[in-house]
């Protein structure tokens, strides 16, 4: 262990903790928007997936997506059960901190991951088909989709895709995912024809606390070191969340009021927008990265609702869509500059790497568009994914936990 | 004869018309929070992206019963303190009541809505029982 770093260390085993408190953020963020009587049903899809992924990267997540690699594609099972997997560090997954570090690190991302997608179906899924689509979508699109992205020799990192903190493996997959899943689960009963009122939006505006102060975990501490890289991550983020946040604002008040869930929607698209690119960029470019981000996911949910889809809580406006800004942007401003085990992005002469963030993003959301289309429509014809009319009417705290959150 | 009035008003303006009854000298009365619309249509709240539009607004409901001679008092304490003149004040309707029976004492009609300090008393039209 000679190359172990106490600083690196230490700075990793908070990350884990600030990354978990990312998914009761989520939860909460979640909650606030949705009708009184699913407020726990919400609450509960997003903290299911720390019990359940909890348990699943450990039995065989973490070696399905980071074990040694077969053919680019997948990881063995050598890690099954996190066996081999100890203090020592590995020389490929941060070489200076315990390899059960990085692997607990990378568990809190592969738990909030398919709880982003939950904001796809809240109100209206029947639990038992959600759990069963949570397990199926972890094992089929997460576990492969992070070791092409980050395992070693995964195909899309060997072709030079940069995703510093998962732009594809989490924001692009749970976006295009929720956009799946909403077209086959169809919209809640009513949708469009009453209002469906957040039932409490701060709750949602507390979430985003959350998230941002969690972000910090998520982006700077991918660098997976205490070092310049880990600070020039969390100066990115902040500035994007930032800039999203202020136009996001500008944006609502020109329809109007400049509205609460308008703004802290902002921020969170700008940290989204941000977190593949975060590793790579300058803060200026970052700036650039979240005010150009606010107008794309704004106008994004409005098309949405124009169209009638009910992703109920845009999950593919804020996430997808920011994040595929995000893969493009890297290819623009990525520079050595930042990050000498980057590269160089368009505006510092290097087309290529804009090209190939392109693939990785349209790799990702044709992957885990198809594959999660495919697994909904069999969860849908054989056991069902919605809650039945009056389930739903009563809502899901009741009909579906037995429990009401105010009495 | 017994009346009851139903007044639906502005949630604000709850504390005004209490204030404005007691000042006359009704103090019993309960109230319900509800929601509906009238005239005024709703309003427009902000979304995440752009406004959308609420049309079932809350309001106050307040019920109370008493003797039909002080009926005109009491709706215009109503109208002088519920009233901001926009759309959206609110209706007031009255229906008349078949019985009223105080359920302590058993008393039945006029005298079970009844009580020491009541707009009777303060309009000289007689006291009720000290109990």
């Amino acid at each position: 262990m000679a190359n172990l770093n106490t600083g690196d260390t230490a700075w990793l085993l908070v990350c884990c903790a600030l990354v978990l408190l990312m998914t009761p953020g989520l939860a909460f963020f979640y909650g606030g928007m949705v009708r009184k009587k699913n407020i726990l049903s919400t609450l509960t899809l997003s903290y299911t997936f720390m019990a359940l992924i909890g348990v699943q990267w450990l039995l065989y997540g973490y070696s399905l997506a980071f074990g040694p690699d077969i053919g680019g594609l997948i990881g063995s099972l050598k890690y099954v059960g996190f066996l081999n997997v100890g203090p020592a560090p590995n020389p490929n997954y941060g070489g200076t901190i315990p390899h059960g570090l990085f692997a607990a690190f990378q568990m809190m991302f592969a738990v909030i991951t398919p709880a982003l997608i939950t904001g796809a179906f809240v109100e209206r899924v029947r639990f038992k088909s959600f759990l069963l689509f949570g397990i199926l979508w972890s094992t089929l699109v997460y576990d492969p989709l992070a070791h092409w992205v980050w395992g070693a020799g995964g195909w899309l990192a060997s072709l030079g895709a940069l995703d510093f903190a998962g732009g594809t493996v989490v924001h692009i997959a749970a976006g295009f995912s929720a956009l799946a899943f909403a077209l086959v689960i169809g919209p809640r009963r009513g949708y469009g024809r009453a209002p469906m009122e957040p039932n409490n939006i701060p709750y949602t505006v507390l979430g985003a606390g959350l998230l941002w102060v969690g972000w910090f975990g998520f982006n700077a501490g991918s660098a997976l070191a205490a070092n310049g890289v880990a600070v020039s991550a969390l100066l990115a983020t902040n500035t994007s969340g930032a800039a999203a946040g202020l136009v996001w604002m500008l944006l609502s008040w020109l329809d109007g009021r400049p509205s609460t869930l308008g703004l802290v929607t902002g921020m969170i698209v700008g940290l989204a927008a941000v977190t593949p690119a975060s590793g790579f960029v300058t803060p200026l470019a970052a700036l650039v990265i979240g005010a150009v981000a606010a107008p794309i996911s704004y106008y994004a949910i409005r098309f949405r609702v124009r169209k009638g889809l009910d992703e109920s809580l845009d999950v593919f406006a804020c996430h997808g869509m920011a994040s595929t800004w995000g893969m493009i942007a890297t290819g623009l401003f990525a520079t050595k500059a930042i990050n000498p085990a980057g590269a160089y992005g368009l505006f510092y002469g290097n087309p290529k790497q804009l090209v190939v963030q392109i693939l990785a993003a349209v790799v990702t959301m044709v992957f885990s568009f198809a594959v999660t289309y495919v697994v909904a429509r069999a969860l849908n014809a054989s056991i069902g994914l919605r809650a039945n009319q009056v389930e739903e009417e009563v809502g899901l705290d009741i009909s579906g936990h037995g429990e009401r959150a105010y009495s | 004869m017994l009346k009851k009035i139903e007044a639906i008003i502005r949630e604000d303006k709850l504390g005004d018309v209490k204030d404005a009854l007691n000042e006359i000298g009704i103090k019993g009365l309960n109230v319900v929070e509800i929601r509906g619309r009238g005239r005024q249509g709703g309003i427009t709240l902000a979304g995440r992206s752009g406004t959308y539009q609420v049309d079932m607004l809350p309001k106050i409901q307040i019920n109370i019963v008493l003797s039909e001679h002080n009926l005109d008092e009491t709706i215009k304490a109503i109208l002088a303190a519920g009233r901001t003149g926009d759309a959206g004040d609110g209706l007031i309707f009255v229906y008349p009541v078949e019985e009223a029976v105080r359920i302590r004492t058993g008393e039945r009609g006029h005298e079970a809505v009844m009580y020491p300090g009541d707009i009777d008393e303060k309009k000289g039209l007689g006291k009720a029982k000290e109990r």
